[in-house]
């Protein structure tokens, strides 16, 4: 294929002109062919839906299909609504939590599992296995172990000194238990991304330093975590997008609390969801999408603008 | 993994220099402190899994000792059977059947037809094509989701298989990792079947497909996973309960079985139990993919 091209054909073989060009068209023919049920699909339901959130933001729209052309009126209405800062409130808090704390997890159990030791396999596998369970039986399975005075995680807590907490239903502490089991849920995928970027790792530099008398925390903090930038960024990135707009920002707390209690779990996404699919307000939630994607695309973009994409040497 | 690691450890040891301390000096470490490792490790794992096995525990349970501590003392199926003819369950797991093997079925196809393309074929505009694909993986659900479902109630799509499969299929995702995956498969493959007559459709589906089995495997484990324990769009697009999935079906349960927890654990534990079994099958596959998309 590669050694026909226009040029070589052109004066010298006029009937190798024609079979090239033939050639060339049937091969962009094919291309096209070949692409063209995923190229349709991913244009219908994902990029146009992507821009038309920012038309439908425009419009009131209704259960019935009628669009009422109302401007920038939705956007307006973000301004007086408390509900909704207190769920970017939550989602805030939320990612401030889960984010260090999944990526700390995720960071130190590769480290613990990285080597051989009798099951190891067998570790990692119970490590990863909460994230292979579905978001709605994580929420069924925490609401069981943490049910008031019976749940077992409960009793555990009264005995340790945590008496008649109420992990779910008091808003002081639902936020909290929201993100651990966020954590719990997330952070043996996060401790494979990081098993390979640690096996990407050349073994030499760790010997180096041993030989030369690093302790295990020079270790760790000259050679390791340098070199493990990139992985961190990647985990970094996706672990606030998913905390943002992912479906453990949705699925789960619609299982585990369902927003409550007093709304103190309820996320922008979670919100969302309700304006559009429990009140009927379609625009306003699509109004509501853009603004968090834009902030997400400035986030990510700072982010990436700091960091250099993650590839920044250390020191 | 297992071998996987094994594999890896014992090549990283044969790599380095013979003149090299550094075998040496891992032999000299200390086994006490490299056993007090793997100690630490199970402990965490076996907390970590804690939940998981009190929901095996307690499917297990008469409803008297459902919120009991420890080993059932009287093991029952009575949960189980309950769930299994008492409620819809088994029409809820085989709408998630059909819904995740036909979205992973179809998706394999297209993504490795798109795959092809990109990948051994050039066309005009598949440069350009690749971009928007590409940019098209920072999309997620929850960000989509209000014209992603006004569009298919547009469509008509709304409460049937349709509406729950055909927005399912596709994602860049699986195109993107296919593709670097046939970026590496040799020209000279192709040169040998087009010798023989084979066009395009042929070299697809003779050459490219049957090499790919391995990419392939992989990412029907990680569709297959992800489709089962799709909530948040079958939620929207169905409202007739026939078309529940399995984890619809099972955030109703929670309403109606406020307080029978035992009721909704045991259906969670069938719920779980395909999701395990092709995890355990294919997890050797799962998390190759997994790397491969955390590394890119």
């Amino acid at each position: 294929m590669a050694t026909i091209t226009s040029s070589d054909a052109t004066p010298v073989a006029p009937s190798r002109e024609g079979l090239g060009s033939r050639r060339r068209r049937r091969e962009n023919l094919a291309g096209w062919l070949f692409l063209a049920p995923d190229a349709i699909g991913l244009l219908l339901f994902v990029a146009i839906p992507m821009v038309l959130a920012l038309g439908i933001a425009l419009f009131e729209v209704d259960s019935f299909g009628h669009y009422d052309f109302i401007g920038l009126d939705n956007f307006q209405r973000m301004f007086g609504d408390p509900m909704l800062w207190s769920s970017i409130w939550v989602t805030v808090k939320y990612v401030v939590l889960f984010v260090p704390l999944s990526f700390v997890a995720g960071l130190g159990l590769a480290l613990l599992v990285r080597d051989y030791f009798p099951g190891v396999a067998i570790v990692r596998t119970l490590l990863f296995l909460p994230n292979a369970v579905s978001l709605v039986v994580v929420g069924l399975l925490w609401q069981f172990l943490l049910v008031d005075k019976q749940g077992v995680l409960s009793k555990a807590g009264d005995k340790v000194g945590l008496d008649g907490i109420s992990w779910l239903g008091d808003p002081k502490y639902a936020l909290i238990s929201y993100v651990l089991i966020s954590v719990w849920f997330t952070m043996g995928y996060q401790m494979l991304l990081f098993m390979a970027g640690l096996k990407d790792i050349n073994p030499e530099y760790l010997d180096a330093a041993k030989i030369d008398g690093a302790t295990p925390w020079q270790r760790f903090r000259h050679v390791i975590w340098p070199l493990l930038q990139p992985t961190s960024f990647f985990v970094l990135i996706t672990s606030l997008v998913a905390s943002v707009t992912g479906l453990q920002a949705f699925d789960l707390v619609f299982v585990l609390t369902k927003g409550g209690p007093d709304n103190r779990t309820s996320t922008v996404v979670f919100y969302v969801y309700q304006q559009a699919f429990t009140f009927g307000h379609y625009g306003y939630a699509a109004a509501i999408t853009v603004i968090l994607v834009a902030f997400l695309m400035l986030v990510t973009g700072l982010l990436f603008r700091f960091t250099k994409g993650g590839r920044f040497h250390a020191g | 993994m297992p071998a996987d690691t094994t594999v890896r450890t014992t090549s990283a040891t044969k790599s380095r220099p013979a003149s090299s301390a550094a075998p040496g000096v891992r032999r000299r470490r200390p086994r006490a402190k490299k056993a007090l490792r793997g100690v630490i490790a199970w402990v965490i794992a076996l907390i970590v899994f804690f939940p998981i096995a009190w929901l095996l525990l307690t499917a297990f349970k008469p409803s008297a000792e459902t919120f009991s501590s420890g080993w059932p003392k009287d093991w029952t199926l009575e949960n189980i059977r309950y769930v299994l003819t008492e409620i819809d369950i088994k029409r809820y797991l085989l709408n998630s059947a059909i819904v995740s093997v036909v979205v992973t079925v179809l998706a394999l196809l297209f993504h490795s037809m798109a795959a092809y393309a990109l990948a051994r074929l050039r066309f005009r505009g598949s440069g350009f094509a690749f971009g928007a694909i590409v940019s098209t993986m920072l999309v997620s659900l929850p960000v989509i989701l209000v014209p992603l479902f006004l569009i298919v109630r547009e469509l008509g799509m709304l409460n049937s298989y349709a509406g729950l499969i055909v927005p399912a299929i596709f994602n860049a995702f699986g195109i993107f990792l296919l593709r670097q995956y046939y970026l590496n498969v040799p020209k000279e493959l192709e040169d040998a079947a087009e010798l023989d007559g084979c066009g395009y459709p042929g070299l697809y589906w003779h050459v490219i497909l049957p090499l790919s089995r391995p990419a392939l495997a992989s990412l029907s484990v990680l569709f297959f996973l992800a489709n089962w324990n799709a909530f948040l769009w079958p939620l929207v697009t169905t409202s007739d309960p026939d078309l529940a999935v399995i984890q619809v079906g099972m955030a109703s349960l929670q309403g109606q079985y406020a307080t029978a927890y035992n009721y909704v654990l045991a259906a969670a534990l069938i719920a779980v139990i395909p999701t395990i079994l092709v995890f355990l099958i294919g997890q050797r596959w799962l998390v190759d993919s997994m790397k491969t998309s955390g590394l890119k």
